[in-house]
C-alpha cells in the first residue's frame, strides 16, 4: 500500500468511525425521546437483529399457531362458532403476513425467515406446542393463550421500531376481538350442561400453566431482556407482564364459574396482586427444546405444506415470467 | 330421521348444502395451503359459503334451524351436488372444483338475483361475493395451466376428473322456476372453456355424469366420501344431544 493510499484509507475510516458515533447518537436520542425508528434510519446491527428474530418469532407463531385451532374446523358444533373459528384463523394468516412484511422493512425476505423456522433455526411460541383435544381447548385458546398475547403484545404498540409498533396496532385490535369471544364460548359451556361444564374445566386445567410459561423465563434468568428494555423494544419485564395477567384472569374465572389449577393462588394485601404457584420450568426447557407434545408434529404439518406447494409457486413465478408480471 | 319435506324449502336445502359442504372442504385447507396469501383466500371463500348456507338453511324449514339440518341430518337427506363433496385432493384439483363451482354459482345467482323469489336478496350479495371466488379460480387456473409442465398436468388432470360431476348443475331444481337452465349450461361452458383454452389446457370431452348419478346429488345419492366428511362434521353436536353452543 502506498503512502498516499494508506493516509487516504486511515482518512476514510476515521471519517467512517466519527459518523457512526454521530449515527448512534442520533440514535439514542430518538429511542431516548420515545420517537419512533424508520426502516431507513440508521440503527445498531444488533438493534436490528435483535428485532428480526422477536419479529419473525412472532409472524413465526401466528402461523404455527394455525394448526391447534384449524384442528376444529371441521368438527366445531354449530355453524355459528365454525364461522367464528374460520375467520379467526384467517386472522392469524393474516397477522403472520403483516409480521412478516414489517421484518422484511429490516432487510430479509419472507422466505428466508420461513426456511429457518422449518429447519428449526428460528422458534415460535411454546404454547402451540400442546395439543387441542376438545372443543373447550378452542375457547381456553381464546381466553387465556390470546389474553397472555395480548398482555405481552399491547405495550409493543409503542415499541420503538415503527413498523412493527404499527403492525401490533392492527393486531392487537384483532386479538381483543378474538379474546372475547373465546371467553364466550367458554361461558356458553360453563353454564351448559355437566358435560360441557367439565370439558371447560378441563381445557382450563391445561391451558394455564403453559399460558403462564408465554410470558417467557423469570426476569432473573431472561437473556434479551435488558437490552430489549433499553431500545424500548420491550417496556416491561416478564414477570411483571405475568403477573399483570394473572391478577386480570383470576376474577375472569371466577365470572365464568371455572377454577384455576393452583392451590397456591391467593390475594396478597400487602402486594395488591395475587399470589401464585411456581411454575414447572422443567417443563418448559423442555418444549423449547423441541420436546413438548406437539413440536414435531406442528413443524412437519409446516413444512409438507411448503413442500407440496411448492410446485404451486414455482406455477406462480414462471407464469408471471412469461406474462411479464412484476414479481412483488 | 325422518325425510326433510320436498316443498319449495326443497331449493333453500339444495343451495343451501352446495354452500355448506363445499365451505367444509375449503375449511379442510387450513394450515395446508401452500402460500399464506391462500391461507387467506380459502378461508375468506369459505367463510363466504358458510355465510349464504346459514342464511339458506334458515330459510329452508320453519321448523328446524340452521345447525339441526347442518348436524341432524343423515347424507341421504342432504341435497348439495357431488362435486361440492369431492376431496380436496392436490391444489389443482381444489381449484378445478372452484373453477366449476363458482362459475356455475355466479351465473345461477345472477340469474336468482334478477328474479323475483324469497332468494333474490340473497343472491344479489351472493353474485358479488361468486363473482370475487371466480375470479380467484380462474387467475389460478390460469397460473397452472400456464405454469410449469408439472403444473399444467396437475391442472388437466384436476379438471377432467372432475368433469363428470358437472351434468348434474344443469339439472333444475325445484323451487327454482324461473331459471332458464339452459342458458346457464350454455353460459357456464363458454365460460368455462375460455378460462381452460385461455391456461391453454384442453376443455374435458369425457359424459359429464357418471353411468347412475345425473342429478344424484340432488336426490340424496351421494358419492362415499360424503358420509365420512358428514361423520367429521357432525360428531360433536351429535354427542351433546339438546346442548347450545
Amino acid at each position: 500500500m502506498t503512502t498516499v493510499a494508506a493516509a487516504q484509507s486511515k482518512g476514510t475510516a476515521a471519517r467512517d468511525g466519527a459518523a457512526e458515533a454521530e449515527h448512534a447518537q442520533a440514535f439514542e436520542a430518538a429511542v431516548a425521546a420515545d420517537e419512533r425508528i424508520e426502516p431507513r434510519d440508521w440503527m445498531p446491527e444488533e438493534y436490528r437483529s435483535t428485532l428480526v428474530r422477536q419479529m419473525a418469532q412472532h409472524a413465526h407463531s401466528e402461523i404455527i399457531g394455525m394448526q391447534p385451532e384449524a384442528n376444529w374446523i371441521t368438527r366445531a358444533p354449530s355453524l355459528r362458532r365454525k364461522a367464528i373459528l374460520m375467520a379467526k384463523v384467517q386472522d392469524e394468516a393474516g397477522h403472520g403476513l403483516y409480521l412478516y412484511s414489517a421484518a422484511e422493512t429490516l432487510g430479509v425476505s419472507r422466505d428466508e425467515l420461513l426456511d429457518k423456522l422449518h429447519s428449526g433455526r428460528q422458534k415460535y411460541s411454546s404454547i402451540f406446542n400442546y395439543p387441542t383435544l376438545t372443543w373447550a381447548d378452542v375457547g381456553a385458546i381464546g381466553w387465556l393463550v390470546d389474553g397472555a398475547a395480548i398482555t405481552n403484545q399491547v405495550p409493543l404498540c409503542r415499541c420503538s421500531y415503527g413498523p412493527y409498533a404499527r403492525a401490533m396496532v392492527r393486531i392487537c385490535k384483532e386479538e381483543s376481538f378474538h379474546q372475547r369471544q373465546g371467553y364466550e364460548l367458554l361461558l356458553a359451556l360453563s353454564k351448559g350442561t355437566e358435560a360441557q361444564h367439565r370439558m371447560a374445566q378441563d381445557a382450563v386445567d391445561r391451558w394455564w400453566w403453559p399460558s403462564l410459561m408465554m410470558f417467557g423465563p423469570p426476569d432473573s434468568e431472561s437473556a434479551h431482556s435488558a437490552q430489549s428494555m433499553a431500545w424500548k423494544i420491550k417496556r416491561h419485564s416478564n414477570d411483571e407482564l405475568r403477573q399483570r395477567f394473572v391478577d386480570i384472569c383470576v376474577p375472569q374465572a371466577e365470572t365464568l364459574g371455572l377454577t384455576l389449577p393452583d392451590p397456591g393462588l391467593r390475594w396478597n394485601e400487602e402486594r395488591g396482586h395475587y399470589d401464585f404457584g411456581v411454575i414447572d420450568w422443567d417443563e418448559f426447557r423442555q418444549v423449547l427444546k423441541g420436546n413438548g407434545p406437539c413440536n414435531e408434529q406442528r413443524i412437519t404439518q409446516r413444512r409438507r405444506a411448503h413442500e407440496e406447494g411448492a410446485w404451486v409457486r414455482e406455477a406462480a413465478a414462471a407464469y408471471a415470467a412469461k406474462h411479464g408480471e412484476v414479481r412483488a | 330421521m325422518s325425510r326433510v319435506p320436498v316443498t319449495s324449502s326443497a331449493a333453500a336445502l339444495a343451495l343451501g348444502d352446495d354452500a355448506l359442504v363445499l365451505s367444509h372442504r375449503l375449511g379442510e385447507w387450513a394450515g395446508h395451503a401452500p402460500v399464506l396469501e391462500e391461507e387467506l383466500a380459502l378461508a375468506n371463500i369459505a367463510l363466504d359459503l358458510l355465510g349464504q348456507a346459514r342464511v339458506l338453511l334458515s330459510m329452508a324449514d320453519g321448523t328446524k334451524d340452521e345447525d339441526e339440518l347442518a348436524f341432524l341430518r343423515e347424507e341421504r337427506d342432504f341435497r348439495n351436488v357431488q362435486l361440492v363433496e369431492q376431496p380436496n385432493g392436490d391444489f389443482a384439483h381444489t381449484i378445478a372444483r372452484q373453477l366449476y363451482f363458482s362459475v356455475y354459482q355466479h351465473l345461477l345467482y345472477g340469474q336468482l338475483s334478477r328474479g323475483t323469489s324469497p332468494f333474490a336478496p340473497l343472491a344479489g350479495k351472493g353474485v358479488l361475493e361468486t363473482a370475487y371466488h371466480r375470479d380467484h379460480a380462474r387467475q389460478w387456473t390460469l397460473r397452472l395451466g400456464d405454469g410449469t409442465a408439472r403444473s399444467k398436468e396437475r391442472m388437466q388432470r384436476g379438471l377432467d376428473s372432475l368433469w363428470r360431476f358437472t351434468g348434474e348443475l344443469f339439472r333444475p331444481v325445484e323451487g327454482l322456476d324461473e331459471v332458464d337452465w339452459a342458458a346457464l349450461e350454455e353460459g357456464w361452458t363458454e365460460e368455462v372453456r375460455s378460462v381452460v383454452e385461455e391456461a391453454t389446457l384442453d376443455m374435458p370431452h369425457g359424459p359429464r355424469v357418471g353411468a347412475w348419478s345425473a342429478g344424484a346429488g340432488r336426490q340424496g345419492l351421494h358419492t362415499e366420501p360424503f358420509g365420512r366428511m358428514l361423520a367429521e362434521m357432525q360428531h360433536l353436536h351429535r354427542s351433546h344431544p339438546g346442548a347450545t353452543w
